[in-house]
């Protein structure tokens, strides 16, 4: 049975000079939609079919991308889960980030949520799919992974750990076509009231190195940081597990 | 001659055949893409093309000229002459005379071509270049024997049977040669391709001692971008190729192969003509792609056809982008065949249509379509360099003399030195100068030699149309890179005249800062003190010197300080490349050495201890060497050192 995956993207922003471009992780989810099924890949966007942009998408070797079209005041969640309820889609790819808007940050919380799907965060490959079941490898810090199997359909959101997008090549992107698909779709009301700003990176505690040797240095950079206050819970009781869990909460004042 | 006609006829029969291999070839050229030439001009100018243009370079190697003159010369008047005496049958005697001296100066021209096939150097193909000399001479004295008789020499029906079939074998052996091979492939293809070359050049401008050396603008939009097939290059591209004398000269100059990376002109041009005539290149013999693992791919084992992809099968992507486009094997070309015309436009096509720029190539290129600059700073980054140096902004100035081009200098801590020192010596001769700031953008040159047309057109229309707001009356810059595509390669985009007419209607001086800074010194507006260090050498930036033909203001300038160069052996004309044009650095392809190391080995050798240099590219290249090693500096910081102090 052949694999039904979508990629969704969206408009990003260089986050140097603010001009709009493929967007990175999205780029990824695109590549590795690719590396799944091949040409097979359907590549989603809401919004405007005539953006620049989604030739940069399709420059990566889409035949076609299908855009529900929509302003950009329309909420792209229910567009978007109506449509791929109509589908039969096994698997889901976004970002994890927006760049700009709400591009991907809640989209495949909201999209799971809506469909009832499960969503798999900060994925860095999809080694396999076999019998209705993904291997996934999720991205930890560190280089580190983790790998899960999840049952079909999902929705993932890929990491900057993945495979970086393919070059996209001015010709392909030219020659793709670009389906602009009608949709109703309703007014994002939370988001009309919000003011956009430019994010400012919180300011860093300044580290001293005591390390005297490259030895040290070199430690002290990929090691992991000790906490030390962390317990691994393997054996006792779901309730316990539960009650650790609440407990922190309350000590680190989630909830009061 | 026993038999009166054998002669005749045997000439008449290869004539022919010659007549119909050429046919069959022009055929093969015509598959090529439509070129608007003016055909008829061409030829009547083909005989001055060849005669001067085509014989100054070959001039360089004084052996050679001689004995192409006297050989070539030699074979074109006897076989006019051969036609008239032996096939229509003029028997005057003066005649004869004059083919039998025709003849002579022709076999004294082919003994000197079959001396240096003695030892031949490794530039030289092989094969049936070495037949060459033989053909040649077989024909001198075929001929020669045949006339005799006619000249009143010998008596008619000298040597009977025998020397009938001597003779006949002769005629048939040098003619299969000299006409048949002409047009059916062998050596003396040079001759019919290379005189249809010269007619039909792509490029005339650089006849009569022109220069022509901007690229041509890519088709964007068509069914394919780039050359994908030997049948995507224009028809006149396949006839240069066809021209080639496989005399290696372009191979003994490339800074790729010298540097073992996986690129020889010479092959690169035969691999062209496989792919135009269809087949393998089993037949090639002379060097190979340098191969860094030295493996190498065996000959007869790249195939190409008319309409097969190029890189699939015929040659390989990296043979491609080992090139630095620094022009050193056009400049050498004694057929003019435009190598890297030929190489940038299939890298268009490996870019715009495959995506498959290699290494760095693809975050380079996003970068400049995302920021304008190759490395991806800030756009509202590109004027901090110049927060101390009080330099006005054209959007303030709006009128200005010289606008100064900065270039992604403006982001390099090292090239900031010598946007610096030439602010400074700006400041000193009282230049009304100005920048555009953050309104430049990247020249597009990078983008341009990866492959990436879209992408310098689009950016040459932004900056044309940022250009076009102000007015001025020069445009100075210290990257001889932007310097060529404002010069050179702009005026294809500029519609409305903003360069070409300028505000002033007389048009906009585009000045490389050493040719304007001796402009300054020579007008006496720059005092300089004389300069005490060491011995210097310079080295000429191929974007300044092949590109633009400015060899001249930089030594001025360095003579103007007292210097006296101490030249390295290859300079002007044929300096070697310092590895950093056409995106080679972004590409990276590996090979033995590295083309830096090799430079600097010839500053080295003539013990000087700086190298003025006149290109930001270069100093970053040559400072890359690992020392000790000369000291690097651009000309201009080198002025500025010298500068006089004003005393009151």
């Amino acid at each position: 049975m052949s694999l039904n995956v979508v990629s969704l993207v969206s408009v990003g922003r260089h986050p140097q000079s603010g001009r709009a471009r493929r967007a990175d992780q999205d780029g990824r989810a695109v590549e590795l939609g690719l590396k799944l099924v091949a040409k097979a890949l359907s590549v989603v966007h809401v919004g405007d079919p005539d953006d620049p942009v989604l030739r940069q998408y399709a420059g990566m070797g889409l035949p076609s991308m299908t855009i529900l079209k929509q302003d950009k005041s329309i909420d792209a969640v229910p567009i978007l889960s109506q449509f791929l309820q109509q589908e039969k889609i096994d698997i889901v790819l976004t970002g994890v980030r927006a760049e700009s808007g709400e591009s991907s940050g809640m989209v495949p919380y909201l999209l799971a949520h809506a469909l009832g799907w499960p969503v798999v965060a900060r994925v860095a490959d999809i080694v396999s799919v076999k019998d209705g079941e993904a291997q996934v490898l999720l991205a930890l810090p560190r280089g580190q992974r983790r790998a899960v199997s999840v049952k079909l359909p999902f929705i993932a959101s890929v990491d900057h750990a993945a495979e970086i997008a393919r070059q996209s090549a001015f010709a392909l992107g030219l020659r793709a076509s670009i389906e602009s698909v009608e949709s109703v779709g309703e007014v994002d009301r939370i988001r009309v009231d919000w003011q956009e700003s430019v994010a400012k990176s919180r300011p860093k505690r300044l580290k001293t190195v005591k390390a005297k040797t490259a030895a040290e240095r070199f430690k002290a950079a990929t090691a992991k940081p000790e906490g030390g206050t962390g317990k691994v819970m393997k054996n006792e009781t779901p309730k316990e597990k539960a009650r650790a869990i609440f407990d922190l909460l309350l000590e680190e004042k989630v909830i009061r | 001659m026993v038999i009166d006609w054998l002669p005749s006829v045997l000439i008449v029969t290869l004539l022919v055949l010659a007549v119909i291999g050429g046919v069959r070839r022009a055929n093969l050229w015509r598959a090529g893409q439509p070129d608007k030439v003016n055909i008829v001009a061409g030829l009547l100018a083909m005989p001055k093309r060849y005669l001067h243009d085509l014989h100054h370079v070959v001039e360089r190697d004084k052996y050679m000229s001689r004995i192409h003159v006297a050989t070539a010369g030699g074979f074109v008047l006897s076989m006019a002459l051969v036609i008239l005496v032996h096939v229509f049958g003029v028997g005057h005697q003066l005649l004869a005379g004059a083919l039998l001296v025709a003849l002579v100066l022709m076999f004294v021209g082919a003994l000197f071509i079959a001396k240096r096939r003695f030892n031949p150097p490794s530039r030289l193909s092989k094969g049936p270049w070495m037949r060459l000399p033989k053909s040649l001479l077989t024909f001198a004295v075929t001929f020669f024997v045949l006339t005799l008789p006619m000249a009143g020499v010998l008596p008619e029906g000298t040597g009977g049977w025998l020397l009938t079939i001597v003779l006949s074998i002769g005629i048939v052996l040098s003619l299969s040669e000299m006409l048949f091979g002409m047009t059916w492939g062998g050596p003396m293809k040079h001759a019919f391709a290379g005189a249809l070359h010269l007619a039909f050049h792509r490029r005339p401008e650089r006849f009569g001692g022109g220069r022509s050396t901007g690229l041509k603008p890519a088709e964007l939009g068509g069914k394919v971008h780039g050359v994908a097939k030997p049948s995507d290059f224009k028809w006149n591209q396949l006839l240069g190729f066809d021209a080639c004398v496989q005399c290696g000269k372009c191979e003994a100059m490339c800074p790729a192969f010298a540097a073992g990376q996986p690129l020889n002109p010479k092959k690169l041009i035969q691999d062209m003509v496989v792919g135009l005539a269809g087949g393998t290149d089993a037949n090639y013999a002379g060097s190979p792609y340098p191969a860094a693992d030295g493996k190498g791919k065996a000959l007869g084992e790249a195939q190409g056809g008319i309409n097969n992809v190029i890189t699939a099968g015929l040659i390989d992507a990296d043979t491609l982008w080992s090139c630095t486009t620094c022009r050193a094997c056009v400049e050498e070309c004694p057929m003019m065949i435009e190598h890297v015309d030929a190489i940038v436009d299939m890298r268009r096509f490996l870019t715009m249509e495959k995506g498959k720029t290699p290494n760095k190539g693809a975050e380079i290129l996003e970068n400049i379509i995302a920021t304008d600059n190759p490395n991806g700073h800030s756009p509202a980054s590109r004027t901090h360099w110049a927060a101390d140096q009080n330099l006005p902004l054209m959007k303030e100035k709006k009128v200005v003399d010289v606008l100064f081009w900065v270039s992604d200098g403006a982001f390099d801590m090292r090239s900031q030195r010598i946007l610096r020192a030439f602010v400074s010596l700006m400041k000193a001769a009282n230049v009304d100068v100005a920048i555009l700031g953050d309104e430049e953008r990247d020249s597009g040159d990078v983008a341009r030699r990866l492959g990436d047309d879209a992408t310098f057109q689009s950016l040459a229309k932004r900056n044309l149309a940022t250009l076009s707001q102000y007015e001025f009356n020069k445009i100075v810059t210290t990257d001889p890179h932007a310097y060529h595509c404002l010069r050179n390669e702009y005026g294809d985009f500029d519609d409305d005249g903003v360069l070409s007419k300028g505000a002033s209607g007389q048009g906009v001086e585009i000045l490389h800062h050493t040719t304007f800074l001796n402009q300054l010194v020579q007008q006496g507006l720059l005092k300089l003190d004389a300069f005490k260090g060491g011995k210097v050498t310079y080295h000429d930036p191929c974007y300044l010197g092949r590109y633009n033909g400015e060899y001249d203001a930089p030594r001025e300038l360095l003579r103007s300080l007292g210097i006296e160069i101490a030249e390295m052996e290859r300079s002007g004309f044929r300096s070697r490349c310092c590895g950093g044009g056409g995106g080679a650095p972004i590409t990276d392809i590996p090979g033995e050495r590295r083309i830096a190391d090799m430079r600097m080995e010839d500053v080295i050798a003539t013990s000087a201890e700086l190298v003025a240099v006149g290109c930001q590219q270069c100093t970053a290249m040559l400072e890359g060497v690992v020392e000790p090693r000369p000291v690097v500096k651009d000309i201009a910081e080198i002025l500025v050192g010298q500068l006089a102090e004003e005393v009151h």
